[in-house]
C-alpha cells in the first residue's frame, strides 16, 4: 500500500521533467515576423504624379539615365546577383524575407522600437532639477532624445512624409526609365521576393534605406551606426533577392538621401528645438493662469518636473498654417472653481475607486506611457497591421502612413497648444484621493492627448480604409475613455479632445482627396 | 497521540511572488503523519522603499514605500507518514505611500505541492534526511501582472522541483535546499512592449528561476527557531532601464536573511504559532524588502488513537 504513495511523487517529478524539456521553447515571436513577401494589388505606376509634401517636383533631384541591360556594366551587375544567389546563407535568406514584407512597414516597426527605447523621462539631478537631453551629445545621460508623445509624433511625421516624397520621386524615375528588374532581364536570376512588373531603377528599397537613414539619424542621433547598418541590410536584401542591381541601389540611395535633406532643413526651423521652453516660460504659464483666477497645473512628480514641451504648440505643421492651428484650439475647460468641475472630479474618483478588471485592461491597453512607442506609435501599429492585408504598393503604404502621421503631429501641435493655453490641473491634483491606473503624464490636463491623437487617427484611417471606419471610431472612443477610467482625465478633456482630433483629421482627409492617390 | 501531531505545518508555500516579496517556500522538513491534517492562516506585511534598477540602487519619491500585505490560507495533509500534500492561496493588497499610482488587491496564485520524505539515514551521530518537493501554482484570478511594482503577482503558472537535505543532531538542525522553477509565459493587456528591443506581441517570455535556502536552527520539542539565508536568481531576463518601470520579465534576483520561529502550545499541541522575518540584503530589479509574517495553525488527526503509536517514529 505504501508503495503506491511513493509512486506519486516519482510520477510528479517525471511529469515536471517532461514539462521542463518542453518549456525550453518559450521564445516569443513578433506578430509580423513571418509575413509573406509584399505582392501589391496595384503597382501604382502613376504615383510619380502624386502630390508631394515638401518637394516642389518629383524631379527636383535628378537621376542619371541608367545603362541599358545589354551593356557590359549591367551584365557585371547581374553577375554580382548570381554570385550571391549561388550560396545564400540562412541568415541572408531571413533578411530577404524580413525586408520583402515591405520596406515602409519594416522601417515603421523599427521606428516604433526607437521611440519606445528613447521614451524615458530623465532621472533627476542630485539637486532636484532635471537634466535636458542634448542632440549634440546623444550618448551622455540623459540620452537624446526623450521621445515623449509630441517628439514621437513629429518623428513619425517627418520620417514617413520624407519616405513618401522620396518614393513619389522614385516612382517618377521608375516609369521614366522603365528598366526592368534583374529577375525579369535574366531568367537565371531567382526572384526571392515577389515578382512584379515594377521597373527597378532606381530601387525603391534603396530610396527608402537612404531617406529613412538620414531622417532617423537626425531624430535619433545616438542610433546612427545601427541605422546605417539596417540601410545596408535592406539594400543587400534587395540585391540578393534578384529585385535590384547595384546601379538601381546606388541611384536609389542617393535620391533618398538628397530628398531627406529637404525635410531636415524644414525640421531645423520648425521651432521644435525650442519647445522645451525656459524657466521664465514655465513661470509665466503658471502666473498667467493664476491671474485668470484659475488653479494652475502643477507637476505631480517629486521632485517637480518642468512641464513637457510647453512650446510644442508653436511648432510648424507640415500641413496646417499657424492661424488654422489656433482656430482648431477649443474653448476653455470648466473653471477649476465651477460646480461642473467638481462634478467631473467626482466622476473620475468614482471610476478609480474600485476599478473593474475590464476597465483596467482598457487603461493598460491604451496606456502607451513611458517606455512605449506612445499613442501615435500605437496608431501606426494599428494602421500597419491593417495595411498588411490590403497589399498596398510601397508608395501607397508611404502615402497612407505619411497622411496618418502628419495628422498625428498636427494633433500633437493643437493639443499641446490647448494644454498650455489653459494650463488646467489634473484630476488627482484637485483631489489627491484619486489614484490612477497608469502613470500621470507630466503636462496639463485639458485636452486629452490620447483623445486628440485617436480622434485624428480614426478620422484619417476611416477615410483610407472605409470598411474599417466603425472599428477605428470605436477604438478611438475606447482610447479616449481609457484616460477617464484610468483617473488621469476628466470627461470633458476626453470628449473635447476626441472632437478636436477629428477636426484636425479633416485637414489630412482634405489633402488626401487631392493628392492623386485616393 | 499528542506526540504524533505536535509537528504542525509551518510550510509557507506559494510565495514565490515576484520582486515584491521573496518568502519561505515549501522549505521546512516538518511532515504530517498519516491522516493528519493541518490548516492555518498567515498574515504577511512586506515593505520596501529602496530598490535596484538593474544594479543601481535608488529610491523613488513618486512611489514612496511599497507595502504588500497578504493573508494566506494553507493546508497540509498527510497521505502517509512520508508523503504530504499541501495547498495554499493568498489574498494580497498592495499600496504605494506616495505618488498617484493605484494599489492592487485580489487573490493571487493557488498552489498545490507534494512533499516526499525519501530517505533518512544515520549520519555523524545524527540523522540525515532527504526530501523532494514538487509544486504547482497558477493565478487564481485574472489579476494584472503588468502593473509592477504594484501588481500582486507575475501571472505565471509555475512548476517547481526542490530537493532538501536535512541534518538533525539533538536540537541542532541544518538544512540546505535548492529548487528549480519552471515559469510559463504570460499574456499582458498591451500588444507591444520593450525589453532590450521592441516586441510586437502580448506574450511575454518569463525566464525560469532558481532558489536556494540554507537554514540553521534549534529544533526543540515545542520551539523551532531557524536562521535562514536565501537566494532567488532569475535565469535570464533583462535589467530595468534608468527611470523605467519594472516589468514581469526583468532579471529579478535577491539574496536575504531571515528568522523563522514556530511555537507549539504545550498545553494543546493541536495549536501552533509561527513568526517569520526576512530582509533583502542584495538584489537586482527588486525592492529591498523587509517582511514579517505571523500565523496560526490547527492540526488534527483522522486516525484512530490505537493506530497512532507508530507515527512517533517520524519525528524529525
Amino acid at each position: 500500500m505504501k508503495k503506491i504513495f511513493y509512486t506519486i511523487p516519482v510520477l510528479l517529478l517525471l511529469i515536471l521533467s517532461f514539462y521542463g524539456l518542453n518549456s525550453c521553447n518559450k521564445s516569443i515571436s513578433n506578430r509580423t515576423a513571418d509575413l509573406p513577401a509584399l505582392n501589391p494589388a496595384s503597382l501604382d505606376l502613376n504615383a510619380g504624379s502624386w502630390k508631394t509634401i515638401l518637394l516642389n517636383r518629383p524631379d527636383t533631384f535628378s537621376v542619371a539615365t541608367p545603362s541599358a541591360t545589354t551593356t557590359p556594366n549591367y551584365i557585371g551587375e547581374l553577375n554580382e546577383i548570381k554570385g550571391y544567389q549561388k550560396h545564400l546563407t540562412s541568415d541572408q535568406l531571413n533578411k530577404i524575407k524580413y525586408w520583402s514584407a515591405g520596406g515602409v512597414l519594416r522601417w515603421n516597426e523599427i521606428l516604433r522600437g526607437l521611440v519606445a527605447k528613447y521614451n524615458l523621462p530623465p532621472y533627476q539631478n542630485p539637486d532636484g532639477t532635471y537634466p535636458i537631453p542634448s542632440a549634440a551629445n546623444p550618448f551622455a545621460y540623459p540620452l537624446f532624445p526623450f521621445a515623449n508623445p509630441p517628439y514621437a509624433a513629429r518623428a513619425y511625421a517627418y520620417i514617413t512624409a520624407a519616405q513618401y516624397d522620396a518614393l513619389v520621386a522614385c516612382w517618377y524615375y521608375k516609369t521614366k526609365f522603365n528598366r526592368q528588374a534583374p529577375y525579369k532581364t535574366d531568367t537565371t536570376i531567382t526572384a526571392y521576393a515577389s515578382k512584379t512588373n515594377l521597373p527597378s531603377y532606381p530601387s525603391e528599397a534603396a530610396v527608402l534605406a537612404g531617406v529613412t537613414a538620414e531622417m532617423m539619424i537626425l531624430l535619433f542621433p545616438g542610433e546612427t551606426s545601427a541605422v546605417q547598418q539596417l540601410a545596408i541590410e535592406q539594400e543587400q536584401a534587395a540585391v540578393m533577392s534578384g529585385a535590384a542591381s547595384r546601379s538601381d541601389i546606388l541611384a536609389g540611395e542617393s535620391l533618398g538621401r538628397q530628398i531627406a535633406d529637404v525635410f531636415i532643413a524644414k525640421a531645423r526651423t520648425d521651432k521644435a528645438g525650442s519647445a522645451v521652453g525656459t524657466p521664465t516660460d514655465w513661470a509665466n504659464l503658471e502666473n498667467n493662469t493664476i491671474s485668470k483666477g484659475e488653479t494652475p497645473w502643477y507637476s505631480l512628480e517629486t521632485p517637480k518636473r518642468p512641464p513637457m514641451l510647453p512650446l510644442f504648440g508653436n511648432v510648424k505643421s507640415l500641413l496646417i498654417d499657424s492661424a488654422s492651428i489656433v482656430s482648431l484650439r477649443p474653448g476653455p475647460p470648466p473653471s477649476t472653481s465651477s460646480v461642473q468641475m467638481k462634478t467631473e472630479v467626482q466622476e473620475v474618483y468614482d471610476y478609480v475607486k474600485n476599478p473593474s478588471r475590464e476597465n483596467m485592461r482598457i487603461v493598460q491597453f491604451w496606456a502607451d506611457g513611458a517606455g512605449t512607442y506612445t499613442p501615435p506609435g500605437h496608431w501606426n501599429a494599428i494602421a500597419s497591421e491593417d495595411f498588411i492585408d490590403l497589399n498596398f504598393s510601397e508608395v501607397r503604404w508611404a502615402n497612407n502612413l505619411a497622411l496618418l502621421n502628419i495628422t498625428l503631429m498636427d494633433a500633437a501641435i493643437v493639443c499641446w497648444n490647448t494644454k498650455y493655453y489653459y494650463y488646467n490641473p489634473r484630476p488627482c491634483q484637485l483631489n489627491p484621493a484619486i489614484k490612477t491606473l497608469t502613470g500621470v503624464p507630466n503636462f496639463p490636463s485639458y485636452i486629452s492627448g490620447h483623445s486628440t491623437f485617436s480622434g485624428a487617427a480614426a478620422a484619417l484611417l476611416s477615410f483610407v480604409v472605409p470598411a474599417n471606419a466603425n472599428k477605428y471610431m470605436q477604438m478611438a472612443q475606447e482610447a479616449s475613455f481609457s484616460r477617464l477610467a484610468g483617473g488621469i482625465h476628466y470627461r470633458s478633456d476626453c470628449s473635447v479632445g476626441l472632437q478636436v482630433g477629428q477636426n484636425v483629421g479633416g485637414y489630412a482627409i482634405a489633402r488626401a482627396k487631392i493628392d492623386g492617390a485616393h | 497521540m499528542k506526540n504524533s501531531i505536535k509537528r504542525n505545518c509551518l510550510s509557507v508555500i506559494g510565495l514565490l511572488l515576484s520582486s515584491i516579496s521573496i518568502a519561505q517556500t515549501t522549505d521546512d522538513v516538518i511532515m504530517m503523519n498519516k491522516k493528519q491534517w493541518c490548516n492555518g492562516l498567515t498574515y504577511t506585511s512586506s515593505q520596501w522603499k529602496e530598490y535596484w534598477e538593474g544594479t543601481f540602487k535608488r529610491d523613488n519619491a513618486n512611489i514612496g514605500s511599497i507595502t504588500t500585505q497578504s493573508l494566506m490560507f494553507m493546508s497540509n495533509y498527510g497521505i502517509s507518514n512520508t508523503v504530504n500534500i499541501m495547498a495554499g492561496i493568498p489574498y494580497m493588497v498592495t499600496k504605494a505611500s506616495a505618488g498617484t499610482l493605484h494599489g492592487q488587491k485580489g487573490l493571487q496564485d493557488v498552489s498545490l505541492a507534494v512533499k516526499w520524505k525519501a530517505l533518512t539515514i544515520p549520519f555523524i551521530k545524527g540523522k540525515l534526511s532527504l526530501f523532494g518537493v514538487g509544486e504547482f501554482s497558477t493565478p487564481a484570478t485574472n489579476y494584472e501582472a503588468d502593473f509592477l511594482p504594484l501588481s500582486i503577482g507575475l501571472g505565471t503558472t509555475n512548476f517547481s522541483t526542490k530537493l532538501i537535505s536535512n541534518y538533525q543532531k539533538n536540537y541542532l538542525n541544518i538544512r540546505l535546499s535548492g529548487a528549480y522553477v519552471w515559469r510559463s509565459n504570460i499574456s499582458i493587456d498591451r500588444t507591444s512592449y520593450y525589453t532590450t528591443g521592441i516586441v510586437y506581441s502580448n506574450q511575454v517570455n518569463i525566464p525560469d528561476a532558481a532558489n536556494f535556502n540554507l537554514a540553521i536552527g534549534l529544533h526543540k520539542k515545542y520551539l523551532l527557531a531557524d536562521a535562514i539565508l536565501y537566494n532567488m536568481t532569475t535565469l535570464g531576463g533583462f535589467d530595468m532601464r534608468k527611470n523605467d518601470m519594472p516589468f514581469p520579465s526583468n532579471r529579478m534576483n535577491s539574496t536575504g536573511i531571515g528568522v523563522n520561529i514556530k511555537y507549539t502550545l504545550p498545553s494543546n499541541t493541536h495549536i501552533s504559532f509561527v513568526g517569520v522575518a526576512n530582509y533583502v540584503l542584495a538584489g537586482r530589479n527588486v525592492g529591498q524588502a523587509t517582511s514579517f509574517t505571523i500565523g496560526c495553525f490547527y492540526a488534527n488527526s483522522f486516525i484512530h488513537k490505537t493506530k497512532a503509536t507508530n507515527s512517533t517514529s517520524n519525528k524529525n
